[in-house]
């Protein structure tokens, strides 16, 4: 197996200038936040595995996915490993929250 | 921190260490650019579940002494133009460690 290096260790690699600011965070932002809070406090996932998730991204993912985006993907990845919720329920779920969405447009 | 919680320390600070040179898929906390150089123990950290046992939902035990390496910037980046005697500090766990 030739050398692995993860998409995210970066360290090290040409990069270009980094460029700070600050931003506000957006509500749905905050909710993926606290989330991540509830379910390790509730022993229902790890750190290392939200940051396993977010290492398996694919390349052009990881770069184009926000910071929360990437979060979110990774939670929701972490809970249908840990069978915490199914595939099926998921896609219920968000083709309900669609509908929802599109109703109140 | 009990000797029962965990791996007993096998580094003191000031030992001389070498990060080992792996590059094993999965969760690593190991930095690329760190495996395979030499620093010296700055100081031990405490003791952690191990985060590549962690990232894949398995206990993570027994836990793992985690210490603070420093290592000098001109080995690390064989460019390194500033002070010669500039270091960067990286927390590795023991077993990515071997006496130097």
């Amino acid at each position: 197996m030739m050398n692995y290096r993860g998409i995210h260790d970066m360290g090290g690699l040409p990069a270009g200038t980094v460029q700070p600011s600050e931003h506000d965070y957006a509500l749905w932002e905050k909710r993926v936040d606290a989330l991540l809070v509830l379910l390790t406090k509730k022993g229902l996932m790890t750190v290392d595995e939200l940051r396993r998730n977010i290492e398996g991204l694919g390349l052009d993912a990881y770069d184009k996915m926000s910071y929360y985006e990437r979060w979110i993907y990774s939670i929701t990845q972490t809970l249908i490993q840990r069978g915490i919720i199914s595939i099926d329920e998921l896609g219920r779920k968000m083709a309900e929250a669609q509908t929802r969405t599109d109703g109140g447009r | 921190m009990a000797a029962a919680e965990g791996i007993s320390p096998q580094f003191r600070t000031g030992d001389r260490v070498a990060v080992r040179a792996a590059y094993p898929i999965g969760h690593v906390r190991t930095p690329y650019y760190i495996r395979g150089k030499h620093g010296v123990i700055e100081r031990l950290c405490g003791a952690y579940g191990n985060p590549e046992e962690l990232a894949y939902a398995r206990p993570g035990r027994p836990k793992q002494p985690l210490y603070r390496v420093r290592f000098l910037q001109r080995e690390v980046w064989p460019a390194y133009e500033g002070n010669p005697a500039d270091t960067v500090d990286v927390e590795i766990f023991q077993h990515w460690l071997q006496p130097d």
